[in-house]
């Protein structure tokens, strides 16, 4: 065969206007073909995660908490109850920040692949919502195992309770946008992780009211519950799980939150995904 | 034959006991540290220490409002003194683990920087003991930095809790020894993930945030043979000032540790640095 | 008769079952610049690493500067300027400081070091960027900073692999006068390249080895004498004629080579055989009259470029 027939029959396959209509589901797929390499790895840590905080500190820390707290228990429960919820959402988030930053700087940065995808009629648009996506789908089967494990504790008590998932899931995703936007920026990635971690996603695990009622701590730190994803999916699910009280409006409140933080974050790395590329 | 002085230098050992794998200047390895902390990566080092002292405060104070106190060897004491000691442990514990296991398979794998340092007359011991130092320094520091917060606070209550300084560096050692020694086994970043998967249950479990006594007994008798328990338990004693002959058994645990890794390592240094 | 700084007597080193060189012999004189030739995978940067005294041989003898690296590794290297394949400077670190930490790490003064890095610096053409981070360099830049490195300790042999692979033009000529310079004052040189024009122009004396083996060994203008004739004339058919035209060309000249794009033709004048292929009645749409070089020893030698 010679050459230009091989070049015919190219223009033949290659069909453009398919590819502009679902080029994100390609970006999706290709990072999911790599996230199926380390399935057994993630359904592992996915399983072995909520088992053991729920074991060590739900119970064991719960232990001594219920003891002291007496009949009236946290919040009216006991302390496993109050604190999975908590623990449901930190999962989605840690998840979403597993498969948006390091996914974001290994096509920037190390692979470099995104510029290779963007070679090809895929914009960076498609490739941020790729990558979002199929974050989705990690966030999505990380939570409903989390749910799971909760109900075999016995965490769950509101018949309601199915909904802290999708709740969850946006408070996963959400971060993961706001992280892909930001990782999007990122040129030297050495200390990023270490910055990022340390100085924001500790802190606000350990201070959104997931170990304790927010209102336990001083007041004047109450802000970083009001700027955390994970305090207003935490008070969400524990309103869903064992009916936590909040009035309606706040729970709307606490769902638009999350929603424009997702609107945010999404269309931030949109933006910043074909940036860079155009760079 | 006119001899530059690095060859008169290496001649001068010539004879010397492990010459072949130690030029006794691992001092050099402590100098490019020293350098490269001044430039680099400072930024990281130090929120290195953050993240005990964010826990103190969350665990410590916040749950510590929930839990009261606790029952520690027949005293009562209040929950963040009780965390303290067991964070300043768990500290020294990841600090030590990182540096022998991920960072040196990364200068090794990656920035290729030891097989530099071993095209010179330096030899692989001299590399191991440079780096170990280096880990040893910098647990110190971070003790160091973690007890000047909680001995103000009030957390230490005992003037014997000046030792859990050395306890923590001592802890470090063990466990920067064991880790360098199964990083010479190593041959993926997969694979030194398994590590990690051995750390989290035991951080979980070791009793940094409760008495063990919550457990079944043999659960009990597992945790407390794994390196993370024994470590708390030491420092807490020393802090505390719960002075007992169980200390001394700890310590051991932890130079029987450093013996049983440096074997291993300096066995294995061929393997790890001379491929 | 000069003294021989290496000696290696059946050389060999296995990884597991394979053999990645296999039983070779050579010597390297004082003050000559000696080249290991041949393709990725030959076996070159093995022996680099065994010779360097930081890779132990499987069986054989080798000695260099009349000691056994196995005995004597730090002894040996404190003699060597190492330029490896890759570039391992510390990144860590900035253009001055690669300089003075890896003296320190041969022991050598502050004192020393303090005048010596004036000197590497100028040497390197680096002096603007002595506080400049390595990250920063181009990659000429970054591979004269790691020769200036290899020569901190004043070594005698200064052992190169693969010095100008994935530079331009430009920073390769660059690179090959400092080379020079250090050829000039006595330095024993051992570089291993894949590139004909390099070998051509900066070794003395090489070998050219192939899947271990050494396939020959000599001065580049005798391997070409040897292997090869004067003149290649190289002309083109088009990929789908090359092969049918090869046959009536092959009484022409000494010896042909059918390449996927091209007929090399060995001849001792090329534009006497092109004359003579005119007049055949035969128009090939390229053609091109050259002297021989290494990449025709190789070819001859092996059947295979040295480049695919």
């Amino acid at each position: 065969m010679s050459t230009d027939n091989l070049r015919r029959g190219s223009l033949e396959i290659i069909d453009s206007k398919k590819i502009i209509s679902r080029g994100s589901l390609y970006v999706a797929q290709a990072r999911l073909t790599a996230m199926f390499k380390w399935i057994w790895m993630i359904l592992a840590i996915a399983v072995a995660n909520p088992v053991l905080y729920l074991l060590s500190i739900g119970v064991g820390v719960g232990a001594f908490i219920d003891k002291n707290a007496g009949p009236a228990g946290i919040d009216g429960v006991k302390y496993l109850t109050f604190l999975a919820p908590a623990l449901l959402a930190t999962s989605a988030i840690q998840g979403a920040i597993d498969e948006s930053a390091f996914p974001t700087l290994e096509g920037f940065n190390w692979w470099k692949n995104f510029f290779g995808m963007n070679a090809t009629p895929i914009s960076g648009n498609q490739i941020a919502t790729g990558v979002f996506l199929a974050s989705f789908v990690r966030v999505v089967g990380t939570v409903v195992i989390y749910w799971f494990v909760m109900l075999a504790f016995g965490a769950l008590e509101s018949s309601k309770a199915w909904l802290a998932i999708p709740t969850a899931v946006m408070a996963g995703v959400a971060f993961g946008s706001i992280t892909q936007a930001i990782a999007a920026q990122i040129k030297d990635d050495n200390i990023f992780f270490v910055i990022f971690n340390r100085f924001i996603v500790m802190p606000l695990f350990l201070f959104s009211g997931t170990f304790y009622p927010l209102s336990s701590m001083p007041v004047y730190l109450h802000w970083i519950g009001w700027i955390s994803p994970l305090w207003h999916a935490t008070e969400l699910g524990r309103y869903l799980t064992y009916g936590h009280a909040m009035t309606r409006d706040m729970a709307i409140m606490h769902f638009a939150i999350l929603l424009s933080l997702l609107v945010v974050g999404v269309t931030l790395s949109r933006r910043l995904f074909t940036k860079r590329l155009a760079k | 034959m006119i001899t530059s002085t690095a060859v008169a230098i290496a001649e001068a050992r010539r004879g010397k006991l492990g010459e072949r794998v130690y030029s006794g200047r691992s001092r050099a390895i402590f100098e490019r540290g020293y350098i490269a902390f001044k430039s680099a990566t400072w930024m990281v080092i130090v929120s290195g220490f953050v993240e005990p002292v964010l826990y103190l405060f969350a665990f410590g104070y916040g749950l510590g409002k929930l839990i009261g106190n606790i029952d520690s060897g027949g005293v009562s004491i209040p929950y963040a003194a009780y965390i303290a000691p067991a964070l300043l442990a768990t500290s020294a514990m990841n600090g030590a683990i990182y540096d022998s296991t991920m960072n040196i398979f990364f200068k090794l794998n990656h920035d290729r920087i030891y097989h530099g340092m071993l095209a010179t007359s330096l030899g692989p011991l001299d590399v191991a003991l440079g780096e170990i130092g280096l880990a040893l320094l910098r647990g110190f520091l971070y003790a160091l930095s973690f007890m000047a917060i909680v001995v103000p606070l009030g957390l230490i209550p005992s003037v014997w809790g000046i030792l859990a300084i050395p306890a923590a560096v001592l802890i470090a050692f063990g466990f920067a020894s064991v880790g360098m020694a199964l990083t010479t086994y190593m041959k993926s970043f997969q694979q030194l993930e398994i590590i990690n998967i051995f750390m989290l249950p035991m951080f979980l479990f070791s009793g940094s945030f409760y008495p063990l006594s919550v457990f079944p007994s043999w659960l009990q008798f597992i945790i407390k043979v794994l390196p993370l328990s024994q470590a708390i338990h030491l420092v807490r004693g020393l802090t505390l000032g719960q002075i007992n002959t169980a200390l001394l058994g700890h310590a051991m645990y932890f130079l029987i540790m450093i013996a049983i890794g440096l074997f291993f390592t300096t066995k294995r240094l061929n393997a790890l640095f001379m491929k | 008769m000069s003294t021989s700084l290496v000696t290696a007597r059946g050389l060999t080193k296995k990884f597991g079952d394979f053999v990645a060189v296999d039983a070779i012999d050579f010597d390297v004189a004082k003050g000559e610049s000696f080249g290991l030739l041949g393709p990725n995978g030959a076996g070159k940067s093995t022996t680099m690493r065994i010779v360097g005294a930081t890779s132990q041989r499987t069986s054989g003898d080798l000695t260099i500067l009349g000691m056994d690296p196995e005995k004597f590794g730090p002894q040996i290297r404190a003699h060597l300027g190492v330029v490896p394949q890759q570039d391992n400077l510390d990144m860590n670190l900035s253009v001055s400081e690669n300089l003075y930490i890896y003296g320190r790490y041969f022991g050598l003064s502050r004192k020393y070091l303090k005048t010596k890095i004036e000197e590497l610096l100028e040497f390197a053409q680096l002096e603007e960027k002595r506080d400049a981070k390595v990250e920063s360099l181009s990659g000429g830049m970054k591979r004269r900073l790691t020769i200036a490195r290899g020569l901190v300790s004043e070594p005698e042999i200064l052992m190169l692999d693969e010095p100008t692979t994935g530079l331009d033009p430009q920073a390769r000529h660059i690179l090959w006068d400092r080379l020079f310079r250090l050829k000039e004052q006595g330095v024993t040189l051992i570089i291993t390249t894949h590139f004909m024009d390099e070998a051509e122009q900066l070794c003395d004396r090489l070998i050219v080895m192939d899947k271990g083996k050494i396939m020959a060994e000599g001065s580049p203008a005798l391997l070409i004498k040897e292997y090869s004739t004067k003149e290649v004339l190289e002309i083109r058919f088009g990929s789908e004629r090359n092969s049918s035209m090869a046959n009536q060309l092959r009484e022409m000249c000494e010896r042909i080579e059918e390449l996927p794009d091209r007929i090399l033709l060995y001849h001792e004048d090329g534009e006497v055989l092109l004359e003579q292929i005119y007049s055949a009645g035969l128009h090939p749409k390229t053609s091109l009259v050259r002297r021989s070089s290494l990449e025709d020893v190789f070819l001859r030698l092996t059947g295979r470029t040295l480049v695919d």
